[in-house]
Formats: C-alpha cells, sequence, structure tokens
C-alpha cells in the first residue's frame, strides 16, 4: 500500500473522531457554577502568603503609579500576603477575570456583584470576621447590591459618581448639566472632542438626562427602562454619536486624550480628574457645592469587596478586606480617588489629615462633607450601576429591557 | 563455565530497538506515526476551535448572570441578520479590506516589476532589505506611529495645511491607509515572486511582435503574475478583515467587525462567536475563488 493511499484512508476518520472528541469535551464542560449556595467562612487563619484580587484603578495602589502612595505595602508587611493586582476598566471585564478562576476577591460595583453572585462565583462573606465593618456607614449596609435573599456577599468600599470633566481652556461656559454632551445642539460645538464611557452601562447616563429634561416618558429608576424609555435614551445617544470624539474603557488612553487636548468634555471618574490635575492639565469638574454631581443627578457606583467562592487564598482576602475598610486606609484611598468613604471612623478630621500628610496632599479636614459621606439623602440623586433585568421592580412587570438588550444596542450606538 | 554462562541469558535489547522492531515493516503505522502530531495539532487546534466556535454560535447568556446558556438557540444569528448595524459594520469591514488589497496591488506591481526585470542584482538586494525592513519592525509600534502622525495638528495635518488642505484624521479612511502600509510588504513579496518567473523572452518577443511597453503589460506580464496577485492578496484581504487593533487605534468611533467581536467577548461570547462566522465564511468564499485563479500554485 502506498502512503498516499494509507492516508487517504484514515484522514477523513481522523477529522470526525477530532471534532466528536472536541464535542465531548464541549459537552463535558457543561454544568458547574450557578446557583448552589457555599457557607461563608466560620475563622480566619494565618495568610497564604499570597493574594490575587482585582481592583478599579486607584483602589490598590502599591506605589508604582505615584510614589509615595501606597497602601498595599503595609499591608504586605502586616500579614504576609504578597498582593497581585490587577486592575480592570469594566464591570464586564471584572467578571470575566474572576471567572477565571485566578482570583480571590474583587471590588465589584453593583452591574458586577448581582453577576458575580447569580453565576455563583463569589462566596457569601461573614462580617463578624471583618471587625471594621461594624462602623460602615449604616445605608450602605445590606442593599440590594450587595446583599442578596437576606446573605451578605461582601463588605462596602466606598461610593460615588461619574463625573463631568472639561478642559477650562476649551469648554466655555462651564457646563452645569450633563446637555453640554447629551443635547444635540450643544454637542455639536465640541464635534469629535467629546469623551464617552465605552460600555452598555452608559446607556444609563442617557436616562438620568432624559428622566430629568423629558418627564413625559416617566423615568423613574434609569437602570429599569421599558421599551420606550430605553428607545429614547439609546436614540439619545445615536445622536451622540457622531460628536463623540472617544469611547473610552481604557483609563490611562482617557487621561492622554484630556492631556493633548483631543478631548475637551466628557464623562470621567475621580482618578483621571485628580491625575490630570496634578498633571497640571486645564481640567475642571463640577465644584464641591454641587457635590461634584451635574443638576440632573448622575449615575454611580457602591463598590463592595467580594471574595471568590473558591479562592485559594481566603485568609488573605479577609485580612485584605478588613484592612481595606480600616479608618487611616480608608482615609487615604477615598481622598486619593475622590469618593466617599464606607467607614464612618475614616471621617475624623485628625484621620483625614494624617492621610494627606502621607499621600503629600494640602491638609482637607472637610472631605467628608463635600463628598457627602454621612449625606443619606445625597445619595438619591446618584444612581448606582446595577445590572438591568426584564423585571422593573415595579407595577409594570417584567417588560424593561434586559442586560442583552442593552449590550446588544450599545453595539449599535456605536454604529 | 563464566563464558556459558554469558552467552545462556537473551540478549539485552534497548528500547529504540525493540520500536524499530515494531515499525519494520509496517508501512501504515510508520506514516501514522509520523503525521500523529502534526494532524493532531491541524485537527484539534484549528478544526476543533473552528467546531467550538460553531456550537457556542448557537448558546446565548443569561441576561442576569451573563453565565453562558449552553442551550440550542437561532436567536445570534437572527440578530445578526436582522439588526443593520452588523450588516453595516460587515459591508464596511470587508470594503476596507478589498480597498487595501487593491491599494496594495497598484503600489506591489511597479515595485516588483522594477525588481524582478529592471533593477540590476545590487539594487535589487537593497529593494528587498527595504521591503523587509519595516517587518522587523513591532506591528504594535507601527499603528501607533500612524496615530499620532493622523491626530488633528500631527504630521499628516501640518504637512497638509501649507497646501490648504488637511489629514482624514482618524476613522475609516486612517483604517484604510494603515491597513494598505502594513500589509504592503506580504503583496509585494509573491507578486515578485511571480514576475520573476517570467520569463524574459516572452516580453522581448511581445516587443517584438510590435507590442507598445502597455500592451506587453497587460496581454503578457499582467496574465502571467496574475495568480502571484491573487496569492498576495489573500494575505492583505485576511489580515484587514480580522484585524481590530488598528481600527481600535486609529478609528476611536467607527467600528469594524474586529472590534464588533472584542466588544462583546465580555458580554456575549455566544453573539462573538456568530459574528465570527461572517469573516470565516467571507474567507471561504475569497480562497474558493482564489484557488479558481490559480493563486495556490504561485505560494
Amino acid at each position: 500500500m502506498s502512503p498516499l493511499r494509507a492516508r487517504s484512508a484514515w484522514l477523513p476518520a481522523a477529522i470526525v473522531g477530532g471534532l466528536a472528541a472536541t464535542m465531548l469535551v464541549i459537552a463535558g464542560c457543561g454544568g458547574g457554577g450557578g446557583g448552589s449556595t457555599t457557607e461563608a467562612q466560620k475563622t480566619v487563619g494565618a495568610g497564604e502568603g499570597k493574594l490575587n484580587i482585582i481592583c478599579w484603578a486607584g483602589y490598590c495602589e502599591d506605589g508604582t503609579t505615584t510614589k509615595g502612595v501606597d497602601w498595599v505595602t503595609p499591608f504586605e508587611k502586616q500579614t504576609g500576603c504578597q498582593v497581585n493586582v490587577k486592575v480592570d476598566g469594566t464591570s464586564d471585564q471584572m467578571v470575566d477575570d474572576m471567572r477565571s478562576g485566578q482570583y480571590d476577591g474583587v471590588s465589584a460595583s453593583g452591574n458586577a456583584t448581582a453577576k458575580l453572585v447569580a453565576g455563583g462565583d463569589v462566596a457569601p462573606v461573614n462580617t463578624d470576621l471583618v471587625p471594621n465593618y461594624q462602623t460602615i456607614f449604616a445605608d450602605l449596609k445590606n442593599q440590594p447590591y450587595n446583599t442578596f435573599d437576606g446573605v451578605n456577599y461582601g463588605i462596602p468600599h466606598g461610593r460615588g459618581a461619574d463625573l463631568l470633566m472639561w478642559r477650562t481652556d476649551k469648554v466655555h461656559p462651564a457646563p452645569t448639566s450633563w446637555s453640554v454632551i447629551l443635547d444635540p445642539n450643544q454637542a455639536k460645538k465640541y464635534a469629535g472632542h467629546i469623551s464617552a464611557y465605552d460600555d452598555p452601562i452608559y446607556i444609563a447616563d442617557a436616562a438620568v438626562y432624559l428622566k430629568a429634561h423629558d418627564p413625559s416618558l416617566g423615568i423613574t429608576d434609569p437602570y429599569e427602562l421599558d421599551s420606550k424609555q430605553f428607545d429614547a435614551a439609546v436614540n439619545l445617544l445615536k445622536q451622540q454619536h457622531p460628536y463623540v470624539g472617544d469611547y473610552w474603557s481604557d483609563f490611562t488612553k482617557q487621561i492622554n486624550l484630556f492631556t493633548n487636548g483631543d478631548d475637551q468634555v466628557g464623562t470621567t471618574w475621580q482618578y483621571q480628574y485628580f491625575t490630570l490635575k496634578a498633571n497640571k492639565v486645564p481640567v475642571a469638574a463640577p465644584g464641591a457645592s454641587t457635590g461634584f454631581v451635574p443638576t440632573e443627578g448622575a449615575t454611580g457606583w457602591s463598590d463592595t469587596w467580594m471574595i471568590a467562592k473558591n479562592a485559594a487564598h481566603p485568609n488573605c482576602m479577609y485580612k485584605w478586606m478588613n484592612y481595606v475598610t480600616s479608618a487611616p486606609v480608608q482615609a487615604q484611598i477615598m481622598q486619593w480617588f475622590g469618593e466617599a468613604p464606607a467607614q464612618s471612623k475614616a471621617c475624623d478630621p485628625t484621620t483625614v489629615t494624617t492621610a494627606d500628610k502621607e499621600l503629600g496632599l494640602p491638609a482637607d479636614p472637610q472631605f467628608c462633607d463635600e463628598y457627602h459621606a454621612a449625606d443619606p439623602s445625597f445619595w438619591k440623586r446618584v444612581y448606582y450601576w446595577k445590572v438591568p433585568v426584564s423585571d422593573c421592580g415595579d407595577s409594570r412587570g417584567n417588560v424593561c429591557k434586559d442586560y442583552n438588550d442593552w449590550a446588544a444596542a450599545w453595539t449599535q450606538i456605536k454604529g | 563455565m563464566e563464558a556459558a554462562g554469558v552467552t545462556a541469558e537473551p540478549p539485552k535489547r534497548s528500547v529504540g530497538r525493540r520500536l524499530a522492531d515494531l515499525f519494520y515493516g509496517r508501512r501504515r503505522l510508520q506514516v501514522g506515526t509520523l503525521l500523529a502530531g502534526p494532524m493532531g495539532w491541524l485537527v484539534i487546534g484549528y478544526l476543533g476551535s473552528l467546531a467550538v466556535l460553531l456550537i457556542s454560535s448557537f448558546w446565548s447568556v443569561n441576561a442576569l448572570s451573563g453565565e453562558l446558556q449552553k442551550s440550542f438557540t437561532g436567536h445570534n444569528y437572527d440578530a445578526l441578520i436582522n439588526t443593520s448595524v452588523y450588516t453595516d459594520v460587515a459591508v464596511r469591514t470587508v470594503g476596507i479590506a478589498a480597498a487595501a488589497t487593491v491599494t496594495d496591488v497598484a503600489l506591489a506591481l511597479p515595485i516588483a516589476f522594477y525588481m524582478a526585470k529592471v533593477a540590476g542584482p545590487r539594487a535589487r538586494g537593497i529593494l528587498v532589505v527595504a521591503i523587509l525592513m519595516p517587518l522587523w519592525s513591532f506591528y504594535l509600534v507601527k499603528v501607533y506611529a500612524w496615530q499620532a502622525m493622523l491626530a488633528p495638528g500631527g504630521v499628516i495635518d501640518w504637512a497638509l495645511n501649507p497646501l490648504g488642505l488637511s489629514g482624514p484624521g482618524y476613522g475609516a479612511t486612517a483604517v484604510w491607509l494603515v491597513e494598505s502600509y502594513l500589509w504592503l510588504p506580504y503583496m509585494i513579496l509573491p507578486v515578485y515572486a511571480g514576475l520573476e518567473r517570467i520569463p524574459n523572452s516572452m516580453i522581448s518577443a511581445s516587443e517584438d511582435l510590435g507590442a507598445n511597453p502597455w500592451n506587453t503589460f497587460r496581454r503578457v506580464v499582467l496574465p502571467l503574475a496574475f495568480p502571484a496577485v491573487v496569492a498576495g492578496s489573500i494575505f492583505t484581504f485576511s489580515l484587514t478583515l480580522g484585524d481590530y487593533i488598528t481600527p481600535t487605534l486609529v478609528s476611536p468611533d467607527t467600528q469594524f467587525i474586529g472590534n464588533v467581536i472584542y466588544a462583546n467577548h465580555t458580554n456575549n461570547i455566544p453573539l462573538a462567536a456568530a459574528y465570527a462566522m461572517v469573516p470565516i465564511l467571507v474567507m471561504v468564499l475569497y480562497l474558493a475563488i482564489a484557488r479558481r485563479l490559480g493563486a495556490f500554485e504561485h505560494l
């Protein structure tokens, strides 16, 4: 038999066999995750020597981004847990990374917490093992984004609102409303220089705007949108699209674009704002008098430290959750990032100014008042990120657009 | 006595020796073992991943948890067909891939012809090095360089402003320019190889028979080099079709197939998988046509 004949005989069989084997492997990969509840940890033992966490930018500084801004190294020295930080730009990326099984915990916003709990990726948190939980602000405890079916799934970290930022040398007059980027007539003026967040959750920003400017739509919650409300928000963003210079999910890219003036006005986070300020770029945002929020209010976040269900270093994660919510550390993180702390004791003026000294910032004993840390009524104008679901949560029933619809619409908005 | 004891033991056979015996005279086993590695790689690595892609394109994701729901649904394909944005993006991407290919052909033909038929050995060597030189630098570096050049107020604007013009800025035009630049060497090299194979005597014969240079090029050189052009176009077309980094960097607000897939990979993998079928189908079609045109004899 010639080699050629031999090959022709078994080649098709090999291909079919290979495909069949692949499909079997895929079928075998099913199941797992989802649904099943795990018990929260009962005790915290000795650290495992390592900790892998996913953080928002500015939450886990170890002195490498800015010299002297470092609360990770003291934690490593105290606990012997070597921290490995991954910084993500979107909640979807965080969920994806948590599902890789390589991480012990995450600073999750509300649009990630619900996903992680529903997917069975995170374990309940025993708050008794986190002594600093006692003095967390009461209005952050047992909230729908950190407590599910009465079970606590995380330790509150801090909260803030998405920021409207502009270049003072390019944008006149200083805007007080989101209309500068969402009203097509005003956005036109900055065509090609508007910066928008590249994530389906940005549709909620349009909904917040419409809630104030188009009462006939009857929007009550920017994440619970029925068809009519949803279409209006999507249309608004489609009208905005030609004027957008850049959709960002990489904060360093946004910092660069604002620095060189390609971006002149847009939505951002406090992290970018303060980095640009420190670099002497002429940027501004709504001042402390308005609570840093435009007239319509804003989307925002209330973040939660969660622990992976199958964390390889659970003791280090518990130690981290307690450390990161301690008053001195919270005073540092919150002032560095520019958000309201979850830890009430972090608002003590001496704690605040001590942290300022360590960070090299001017003393700001009024910090917590400016950020409304202890003012629950203020946060009614800030709509924390959450996962849109079909159940509107009110008398409308199951007619709201779910996250799959949001994600599909986002592709359409970007054209 | 001692000598007798040694000979009584059966001779020790090494592993290699036994393997050699096993393979001796068994053609099927020989060929099979030789090809098992590469074939396994091909079947599992290539066809297997395609199968996974195809299967997952019929799944969906849970709207709350974002987890995969592994039950069959045609919903993704339904959405792709009935939502204009996916068609628009696909048409735009194929259009840019075709435009970049045509541009590269137009640039490559004269350069390759000069190299193959006009230049002396020394000039030819220098040109080959010049064409290969861009491949020495990292892909990202080149795209970032274009990003800086195309920026408003960048080098291109600066050069065009005195003429009362301005650069194309970011967008589809920028993608076309950068893709044409990136993949040009992949077009020049096969075309050069194809032209070199054309005997000089044919060109002389054409001239002797009274054809002017244009006719010689159009009726002799081009038909003979055409399969090589098609071979080169496979590279320029497919590389442009699948690129998402260049569009991300020089076209932040205009999406291409790769960007849509990239944007969906975190929140809707099945939809991304279904959309990934589009470039695959386009390439299957393209390769089928290329095969008919004889491109594979020139690779």
